[in-house]
């Protein structure tokens, strides 16, 4: 038993989180947001194919360039906290942790495109819901019956929808695809890992993108002052704080193990992946809501950049299955039947 | 990160299986917070320690096993799953007895623990008092220097003290230096509650056990040998105590995951009731997962040589919260049977305890704040 992310692991996290600390500021998140130049966050997301983490889970030489790192998702929750915690308007759940590994497994030609980043992927798994960066991705993963295809964005009739998140570039499917597309992977057990993975990410983002409003907030407070005193001295702002931090201090380790179930082929790894899912995504709703609040007025503005982040924490606390879905999940493993 | 159990933990949790699913006692003992009930549980406690499961983490040499804090936590797991009693030597062994470990003088250790790990000497904790509760450094019990005796007289009064009435000893702070303010001049002192000068007067918690006691101290000798930690030393002494009290040791994750369990089986002896009640049963099944994920990090780090200091405050605030909730929720689901006398209700009782003991939530929400989050203070 060692409950401690690995070295290798850890490494691959902090030279993300050193790349993203230097090029990613709230000026990037914004130039994702509609009329933006999404250049900036291109160029970011490229910064990171450098480095290799776009193909963190595929595996060395799938490619033939060598950006295939070979690890597992013990390597991808690190690395998605980093990027949660960065605001970059990217697909990295969808791509990192469903995607790249899909096409490496089918063998895909367009997978040195993807992983160099001069193509993006993304990824919806549901059917019907909105897809996200469905307005800047190049290819997309989609569950069609039983089977994982994967689609060039001009063999689907996607119409930009308004979102929240502005920066999340939102597309519908107008229709369903009629035929088309690249056989990835078929089966519900190869569907239900993708599956797994791309609410493993979300729940790894949502944990640092709490632990950046925590910071912004707990910066923010120690510094504003009302009745002559830093209003971070003051308890009932205190107490709102801690009770935030604690959620998300509980949600941190519940997708360090649900990463571990996957990596090793656990029979408990659904359950584990839907605990982590509900811990991160009402974390992020509380941490969001405490945060604005702490904030007072300034709180509810654009100009300040907590909303960058809430708004993103509202949009992945719901993606891949929000708190209720999961823990219907989970009653159903708990033979909780319904009655009625 | 690997969180397999080795093949000698495995092992040593068979050993704990097979014992208790022998030892446990079939049907339920009384409460162990009425004088009744607290000598069936010491008749339990004695035959966990002859068996040598009392203090499994404790030295052989003081009648424990050299467990690993892995394997006190599967040993907790197997212990609440067996649906094992409480145990009324608690504050003892998990609170004075790390302090023990970590200040006591060798001649205190061998005197004094192998007799705590065998439930002869019973202890009790007297921290509180009637102007000092969450504001523990405003204590005003005293202690004056009987030289010529070699050792202290002690006068003041404790309370709130858990199981006082039943126990022998009481371990304590005390202020020996009057000029000194508040944190500073401070003594622990253990006490003998049958010395000349101690008057134990128990009275009756929430739930209507005399599990509570106040301890009037009149002139009370307490020789040096006695003093834990040194004299004036008694704050930082103190405070390693509450350190694993509030934290790991005293709500290991054993005691909620099974707590979860048995109310995922009352959920399913209850379908009419369950269907409203679903999401609270599941997250409490959740938050109980969570705990343990959280404490095996914990213990990782403890393992590593990492204290985890004010990171307890944590595990005390979500377990007292997650203890109400699940025993609310368990309530729902007994409908009209709720307001019934019965483990559910005994337990949600005990729970509203828990926010309070071991440093209030309100305390713990600043210590977090102030310490973790490094919020400025008042």
């Amino acid at each position: 038993m060692r409950f401690r992310i690995a070295e290798d692991d850890a490494a691959l996290a902090a030279a993300a989180a050193g790349l993203l600390a230097k090029e990613v500021t709230p000026q990037e998140i914004r130039a994702g947001w509609p009329g933006g130049s999404a250049g900036r966050v291109d160029a970011a997301w490229r910064r990171l194919a450098e480095l290799g983490a776009l193909g963190t889970l595929v595996p060395e030489a799938a490619d033939g360039l060598g950006l295939g790192l070979g690890l597992d998702e013990n390597a991808l929750a690190p690395l998605l906290f980093e990027l949660g915690r960065s605001g970059l308007p990217v697909p990295a759940a969808e791509s990192i942790a469903v995607g790249a590994p899909l096409l490496a497994a089918a063998g895909s030609p367009l997978l040195a495109e993807v992983l160099s980043a001069r193509l993006l992927l993304t990824a919806a798994l549901d059917g019907s819901g909105p897809v996200p960066f469905g307005q800047r991705a190049d290819l997309l993963v989609l569950e069609a019956g039983a089977q994982l295809r994967l689609y060039r964005r001009d063999e689907l009739e996607l119409e930009p929808v308004a979102a929240v998140d502005g920066s999340r570039a939102l597309a519908r499917l107008r229709r369903p695809p009629d035929g088309g597309g690249v056989l990835l992977a078929e089966g519900p057990i190869a569907v239900d890992r993708a599956r797994q993975r791309g609410v493993l990410g979300t729940a790894a983002l949502l944990v640092g993108l709490c632990e950046r409003m925590l910071d912004l907030t707990v910066d923010y407070v120690r510094q504003r002052r009302q009745y002559g005193a830093p209003i971070g001295s003051f308890q009932a702002v205190q107490h709102a704080l801690a009770g935030a931090a604690g959620a998300v201090r509980f949600a941190r380790p519940a997708v360090l193990a649900a990463a571990w179930s996957q990596a090793s082929g656990e029979p408990a790894a659904a359950v584990a992946t839907s605990l982590a899912k509900v811990l991160a995504s009402d974390a992020g709703r509380l941490v969001a809501r405490t945060a604005i609040q702490c904030h007072g007025a300034i709180g509810y503005t654009t100009e300040y950049d907590l909303h960058l982040y809430a708004k993103r924490a509202w949009a992945l606390a719901a993606a891949w299955g929000g708190p209720a879905d999961h823990r219907e999940l989970i009653a159903r493993e708990l033979q909780l039947t319904r009655v009625g | 990160m690997d969180l397999t159990w080795s093949a000698a933990e495995q092992d040593f949790r068979q050993q704990a299986r097979v014992w208790l699913s022998a030892n446990v006692p079939g049907s339920p003992l009384p409460s162990g917070d009425t004088r009744a009930g607290f000598a069936a549980h010491l008749e339990w406690e004695r035959r966990l320690f002859e068996a040598r499961w009392s203090v499994v983490s404790w030295p052989e040499a003081f009648g424990g096993r050299d467990a690993t804090l892995w394997e006190w936590l599967i040993f907790e797991e197997e212990y609440y799953r067996a649906g094992a009693p409480q145990r009324v030597t608690q504050n003892g062994i998990f609170l004075l007895g790390p302090s023990l470990f970590e200040f006591g003088t060798p001649e205190q250790q061998q005197r004094l623990l192998p007799r705590m790990a065998a439930a002869q000497d019973l202890w009790a904790q007297g921290w509180s008092e009637p102007g000092a509760g969450s504001d523990l450094a405003a204590i005003r019990s005293r202690a004056v220097r009987d030289r010529a005796a070699g050792g202290w007289r002690l006068s003041g009064q404790k309370t709130w003290t858990t199981r006082g009435a039943f126990c022998t000893h009481l371990f304590g702070l005390f202020r020996t230096d009057p000029e000194a303010q508040r944190h500073h001049g401070l003594t622990y002192f253990l006490v003998k509650l049958d010395a000349p000068g101690v008057t134990v007067r128990g009275f009756e918690r929430l739930d209507g056990d005399e599990g509570f006691a106040e301890v009037f101290l009149d002139d009370v000798f307490v020789p040096d040998q006695d003093v834990l930690g040194g004299v004036d030393q008694g704050w930082s002494v103190a405070m390693a105590t509450t350190g694993s009290e509030r934290g790991l040791t005293l709500r290991s994750p054993g005691r909620f995951l099974s707590a979860a369990d048995r109310l995922v089986e009352a959920a399913r002896a209850h379908p009419e009731r369950a269907a409203a009640q679903r999401d609270q049963v599941v997250q409490a099944w959740i938050d109980a997962q969570a705990y343990q994920l959280f404490t095996l990090e914990q213990v990782t780090a403890i393992s590593e040589g990492r204290r985890i200091g004010a990171e307890s405050s944590l595990n005390k605030l979500f377990w007292s919260e997650l203890d109400i909730r699940l025993h609310q929720t368990a309530l729902e689901l007994l409908g009209p049977e709720a307001e019934l006398d019965g483990p559910w209700s005994r337990g949600f009782l005990f729970s509203l305890a828990g926010t309070i003991y071991a440093g209030t939530n309100e305390i713990q929400r600043t210590i977090v704040a102030e310490r973790l989050l490094g919020l400025p203070r008042k």
